[in-house]
């Protein structure tokens, strides 16, 4: 009965959906207050039904229910408890509810803490949400209903694929998905702003701390998946520029240029325009990003089972939503005021350059991953385009974006003379100079010109905040004491941004000293054998075979050495799950702040016990995640400023009311 | 300068900019593509001699051989009508199995035999690559089916 409730109360919130997205929007032409006041009502009661809906499936994992067809398929009776859970969102038809369970989320966020909002307004996003519930509601109940049932009943579930199976990515897809919906927000106060005819200083800044926390959720999900598949694929590598991963990239690169240019537009009325075309632009590639997901219609490591009728619908609403928001914004933008004027030196340029080069990026991705549809529809064969070429357009641009990005800061807005610049930054340039100049000549070891140029950008960035902070607290005189102030309420986004600079700084160091220093060997070793790499000595023990709760394993004893001393243990492993499949590599690692040795087993070789190994020598790679994390939690500080709770909308508790 | 005019340097270094980028990106897309090609196509020499394509199909069962060094295998891939030997030297994906879906990438050897630096790992076992897919389909269409020298399960 419980999976029929889950059924049913979906059909019910699609229902609740419809006049979420009519009524109030209806009220705000019509002038009735009572149709209006039902937006926030109606934004609860949708997650209320949908809330509902997930447990009924929540249960019917917890329960081992292999009548619903979707369970069946993705559990087993064997799985740990967490994995049952984390199922939930393991295959298509879950991953949507939880999609729409955020939306909802969202959804009632907005309702609950934007209580200050004119009634208009939030009755307007709520309706613009209450669209996008329906599209999706629609598009599960028609092609990926959850709770559809199977008869003969199976006695054992199929399982989850063994390499979801675990921690990392058991949250990965909701901060993902709490990314990409979140920009929904963005996209609905975009379109409520154009309905109106008004986008001000106002708009922006009430949207401003939502596409924010948008953008801290998808910059942690994003990060882990790169975090997951370094150690649970085995292939060591933190970036493949596969589709999927381009899929969520395109609305980060494009939700940072949003994130900026709303700022200016906050602050000066500027790139209203620029920023309405973001906001549709971010959740438009968060849409498409699910398109490639779902459709199948790009080679991916990320293969889930595809029906084309699901990417038909996803196209068709696709269709509708960019068309329609587009026809919306022709339609109004004459209406839109132009913005206040600024200089050539100025920081609204800064920003300006941002926003060009982050659009481009964006633009060459999606170009990137597109061209295989694009030459195959075209009939000029079928291609893939190597992880090189996407690797070629971010070494091209970065740098620019890396320049932009130390002198911005310092730059006022308005007008700002070239000279003062100078006199503020000549220590910057000349330590980032000095720093490519030091490792293109290798003064320092292991230098050469492509570590030059990642470490002076780093270095170049550092300084230039240091500078910058330097500069404020001047200002302020009030030195470490003005810091303290500074952070006890009024600036926190300064020091926010400050952070996420500071965090691509880190990232870029990451990179820089990965790709070049990092070495990859495939070897065969006997027990007993020993492998010396990156001034370590490698021992291998052999081979055993152990017992986990839901499969058999050889596990691998490797014995590490530096010079005479032992540093650590490996044990990595080759899991066989019991439901069946394929064998899984559970590669072992030893992280360190400074580098990460990766052991992996491939096969056993011969009788005598040989195994074909790999290992890998990872220095500073966890700086990659690192700097992502330092971007997350400066966004995070950012939308704590006070400017943003006196318009008392602080979305951080949204974190806690939607998950 | 005149407001006007300030706009016109902007727009003009914006479309610069994008123009250099978009030639840049052309230039750098076209050595840095590869053409995927079923057997059939390899062995009718559709394929280029000297440059890095795919090559995807079934892997024929029974053809997986390991050379004595241990990290060289060799196996067939077929499309039920023509097969291809491919070498590849190194640790084989988790989800690499006889008679599964496989894409790799390399060249072709004077030998005939083409010479593999990546093979493509998937996540899902069941998965076939749309290539494969459509390869198999067209090899099917021509009615070449399941030819006894493959044998290969589908």
């Amino acid at each position: 009965m419980v999976p029929e409730l889950g059924h049913f109360t979906l059909i019910l919130a699609l229902m609740l959906a419809l006049v979420q997205s009519t009524v109030p929007l209806i009220g705000t032409f019509a002038g009735n207050r009572s149709w209006m006041e039902l937006a926030r009502p109606l934004a609860w009661g949708q997650l209320t039904f949908i809330g509902i809906s997930f447990l009924c499936l929540l249960q019917a994992f917890l329960t081992d229910d292999f009548s619903v067809v979707y369970v069946a398929t993705n559990s087993n009776s064997l799985l740990p408890t967490l994995y049952k859970v984390s199922a939930i969102w393991g295959a298509h038809e879950g991953s949507l509810l939880l999609w729409v369970l955020m939306l909802a989320g969202w959804g009632a966020a907005v309702g609950a803490l934007s209580r200050n909002l004119p009634l208009v307004m939030i009755a307007r996003v709520i309706s613009v949400q209450g669209m996008i519930a329906v599209g999706f509601l629609l598009f599960m109940l028609l092609t990926s209903n959850p709770f559809d049932r199977i008869f003969p009943i199976p006695l054992e579930g199929r399982d989850l694929n063994p390499l979801l199976q675990d921690p990392g990515l058991a949250i990965h897809p909701p901060m993902l998905y709490m990314g990409y919906v979140g920009f929904s927000v963005a996209f609905a106060f975009a379109i409520a702003a154009l309905i109106g005819g008004k986008l001000d200083a106002a708009w922006a800044r009430w949207s401003r701390p939502w596409t924010t926390v948008a953008w801290v959720f998808l910059t942690i999900g994003i990060a882990l998946g790169s975090w997951w598949s370094y150690y649970e694929l085995g292939w060591g590598g933190w970036w493949f520029w596969d589709p999927v991963e381009n899929a969520s990239f395109m609305p980060w690169l494009v939700g940072t240029a949003l994130i900026h240019s709303l700022a200016v537009t906050e602050k000066r009325a500027a790139f209203k325009n620029w920023t309405v075309l973001l906001a549709i632009s971010a959740f438009s590639l968060s849409l498409l990003g699910t398109f490639l997901v779902r459709s199948g219609v790009l080679t991916s490591v990320h293969a889930f089972a595809t029906d084309p009728a699901r990417g038909t619908f996803i196209l068709l609403f696709l269709c509708i939503v960019i068309g329609g928001s587009l026809a919306l914004y022709a339609w109004r933008a004459p209406a839109i005021t132009g913005g206040g004027r600024f200089d050539l030196v100025s920081r609204e340029s800064l920003l300006l350059v941002n926003n060009l080069l982050l659009a481009t990026l964006a633009v060459l991705v999606l170009f990137g991953t597109l061209a295989p549809l694009i030459y195959d529809a075209a009939g000029w064969g079928k291609i893939s385009v190597g992880f090189p070429w996407f690797n070629t357009m971010f070494v091209f641009l970065s740098p620019l974006l890396i320049l932009a990005m130390g002198i911005g800061p310092l730059t006022h807005w308005k007008h700002d003379e070239p000279k003062r610049l100078l006199r503020s930054l000549w220590l910057a340039l000349a330590l980032g100079l000095l720093t490519l100049f030091a490792a293109a000549f290798q003064l320092i070891p292991g230098g050469n010109l492509a570590v030059g140029f990642g470490l002076g950008m780093a270095a170049w960035l550092v300084a230039a905040h240091v500078i910058s902070l330097a500069q404020r607290l001047r200002h302020q005189g009030g030195g470490l004491k003005g810091l303290g102030a500074d952070l006890a309420g009024n600036s926190r986004s300064y020091y926010g941004m400050w952070l996420a600079h500071a965090g691509i700084a880190v990232f870029i160091v990451g990179v820089t000293m990965v790709s070049n220093h990092g070495s990859e060997t495939d070897i065969r070793l006997s027990p007993g054998g020993i492998h010396e790499e990156a001034g370590y000595r490698f021992q291998f023990n052999g081979v055993e075979v152990t017992k986990g709760s839901n499969y058999d394993a050889f596990r691998g004893e490797f014995v590490i050495y530096q010079g005479d001393h032992e540093i650590t243990r490996l044990y990595p492993e080759k899991r066989k799950y019991f439901s069946g499949g394929m064998p899984m590599t559970e590669a072992a690692i030893d992280a360190g702040f400074l580098r990460d040795i990766y052991l992996s087993l491939g096969e056993p070789i011969g009788v005598r016990g040989d195994w074909a190994l790999r290992i890998y020598y990872k220095p500073y790679v966890r700086w990659i995640w690192l700097g992502t994390l330092f971007m997350a939690l400066g966004g995070l500080l950012t939308v704590t400023d006070r400017r943003y709770r006196t318009a008392r909308a602080v979305p951080d508790s949204a974190v806690t009311t939607t998950l | 300068m005149k407001p006007r005019q300030k706009r016109l340097i902007f727009v003009g270094l914006a479309i610069l900019g994008i123009g250099t980028a978009s030639a840049l990106a052309l230039t750098a897309l076209k050595s840095n593509i590869s053409y995927f090609f079923s057997p059939s196509q390899v062995i009718a020499k559709e394929s280029p001699a000297d440059h890095v394509f795919r090559l995807g199909g079934l892997v024929t069962t029974g053809t997986l051989k390991r050379q004595p060094d241990g990290l060289t295998v060799y196996f067939d891939v077929t499309d039920n009508a023509q097969t291809v030997k491919v070498a590849y030297t190194g640790i084989l994906p988790d989800l690499f199995s006889e008679g599964k879906g496989v894409v790799t990438k390399g060249k072709l050897g004077a030998d005939g035999i083409f010479y593999a630096d990546e093979v493509l790992a998937k996540h899902d076992e069941d998965y076939v690559p749309p290539e494969v897919a459509s390869t198999l389909k067209t090899a099917h269409a021509e009615g070449v089916t399941q030819s006894a020298t493959t044998g290969a399960t589908n």
